[in-house]
């Protein structure tokens, strides 16, 4: 079954100058989308892609960048919304593309659908509750 | 054209016969049965609304210590308390920026607290801490002061909102080719995105148009306890063009709401952070309408359809103070999540939240059914449009 995830990949500076997403790219057959890459100051890349293909295909290519050392983070499992603060005012709605934030036309709740959510980061900074956690890519991560 | 009294209102809810609903739930009853027979039907039609409203604050008296103090500068976390008005009264205002603040210096500014955040930190019954500064003086001698203390140990607290609940707002876009950090969000360049900020139908200004109960004394929902309008707000502008339903097609009428901070709750109240703008406070008001005739009754009934708003430039125009708006939307294309603008389709987004809006209209109206909650009769209407429109038969 065709399945698409988007992920993050940590690549610490063990493992930075590997030919990794080479041979991704290579011996998988996967379709993917690089969204957003960094470098950081403590040596550290971080790349945040959409990988697509059959269900197998995406479990072998994580499988092999695990097995390369790069630590894998599906993004849906970290961006969270603190729903205590939330007040369901749909300002975040404005900057998300992927529409993981959207506005339920009937009941007019922003609802969250963490799957779709590529980490961008500019609900954080457009929520004016910082009621979206996790949601960037610097930080992303950090608590696991 | 029959008419009912505040006075027989209020008996009425006192037996615990008051018919009242909700300014969504009147849209349809107007619809069925008529102005007529909507006023014959419903007593009274509650609004609400929730969402960012700058212009507010909070008197807070902290009391004297031995000896005595006339504080000319007064800090409550961080955060400076205008104090110029007497020995131990100052007004914590919501969009005053904590000291240190990094503001726009790193554009867009994260704005992390200010004073809303104090007045939500002070309603949550969270410790703050104050320092104030004097000259001193013979009858008031002490020159420095610091004290943490919580929402109870100060002498008197009291929300006073000098404006409050606009009536009706633009719809934000931006022209320019940069993103923008505005009090109306994100908007991305070249119109690209479009925000806005009412809770349409459920607006209480939007629902007695003309002001014809909502005035000095009416007695309201604030920030989750009780409060009243006290004034009409600052920029109150009643005279803004109307459309064939009497409802003004940008800012017009505002209200200007008091109340005990003691009885406020924290899910109303909450302080807000605007990227690039600075701080404020979410207020949630819900305005009682006694449904005294079928005119009232008939605009009580307005629906999103029937309100347009603006269309304005923020890129440009409205920073600058020129051009014209770009055209009229209704709030239910508004609410459908995409409006066309100069043959552009473009997603809209809320600022205000529907949800809670229509939460604390919900409240009013059990309030008012169980009977625990009168309505306050308008002392003193505000100045409102020369001529009204005709109700439909």
């Amino acid at each position: 079954m065709a399945t698409s995830k988007n992920v993050l990949l940590i690549f610490h500076q063990e493992v930075m100058y590997k030919p990794i997403i080479h041979n991704l790219v290579r011996n998988f057959d996967l379709i993917f989308n690089i969204l957003e890459a960094k470098i950081l100051p403590r040596r550290e890349g971080r790349l945040i892609l959409e990988l697509a293909g059959d269900e197998e295909a995406v479990r072998n290519g994580i499988e092999f960048l695990e097995s390369e050392g790069v630590t894998v983070r599906t993004i849906a499992d970290q961006s969270r919304r603190d729903e205590e603060l939330c007040v369901h005012c749909g300002a975040c709605t404005a900057v998300c593309r992927p529409d993981a934030l959207a506005v339920n036309p009937e009941t007019l709740e922003v609802e969250f659908f963490p799957e779709r959510c590529v980490a961008c980061g500019l609900c954080e900074t457009a929520c004016p509750m910082k009621a979206l956690k996790g949601v960037n890519i610097e930080r992303l991560g950090d608590a696991v | 054209m029959s008419t009912k009294s505040v006075e027989e209102i209020n008996s009425r809810i006192r037996e615990g016969k008051c018919v009242v609903v909700t300014a969504e739930e009147m849209i349809d009853i107007v619809a069925s049965e008529g102005p007529k027979g909507a006023a014959k039907k419903v007593d009274v039609v509650t609004t609400g609304t929730f969402g960012t409203m700058c212009s507010s604050g909070a008197f807070l008296n902290f009391g004297h210590a031995s000896p005595k103090m006339k504080a000319s500068k007064v800090f409550i976390n961080e955060v400076e308390a205008y104090a110029g008005i007497a020995a131990v009264d100052c007004y914590m205002g919501a969009t005053q920026v904590r000291e240190g603040d990094p503001l726009n210096a790193v554009h867009p500014g994260a704005f992390t607290y200010g004073g809303g955040h104090v007045i939500e930190d002070l309603v949550a019954g969270k410790e703050v801490t104050l320092t104030a500064t004097s000259y001193g003086t013979d009858c008031y001698p002490a020159r420095r002061l610091t004290k943490t203390l919580t929402l109870s140990d100060f002498r008197d607290a009291i929300l006073h909102n000098p404006r409050n609940a606009y009536q009706n707002y633009n719809c934000a876009v931006n022209l320019s080719d940069r993103t923008i950090y505005t009090y109306m969000g994100i908007l991305r360049p070249r119109m690209n995105n479009a925000t806005f900020s009412t809770s349409g139908q459920l607006s209480p200004l939007l629902n007695d148009p003309y002001y014809r109960t909502i005035g000095i004394g009416t007695r309201i929902f604030l920030g989750g306890g009780t409060g009243v309008v006290s004034w009409a707000g600052t920029q109150h502008a009643p005279l803004t063009p109307r459309n064939e339903r009497g409802i003004p097609t940008g800012g017009a009428g505002t209200l200007t709401v008091t109340g005990d901070l003691k009885q406020m709750n924290q899910r109303y109240l909450r302080g807000a952070s605007l990227a690039g703008y600075g701080t404020s406070l979410m207020v949630g008001i819900g305005v009682p309408i006694p449904v005294l005739d079928e005119e009232v009754a008939y605009h009580a009934g307005v629906s999103n359809r029937e309100i347009q708003c603006p269309v304005v430039d923020y890129g440009n125009d409205y920073p600058q103070g020129t051009g014209e708006p770009l055209g009229l939307v209704n709030y239910e294309e508004l609410f459908s999540g995409s409006v066309e603008v100069r043959g552009k389709r473009i997603p809209t987004s809320p600022l205000a939240s529907v949800v809670r809006a229509r939460e604390i209209a919900n409240i009013l109206k059990s309030w008012i059914s169980e009977g625990t909650f009168a309505l306050g009769a308008a002392q003193e209407l505000f100045p409102t449009a020369p001529e009204r429109v005709k109700v439909p038969e």
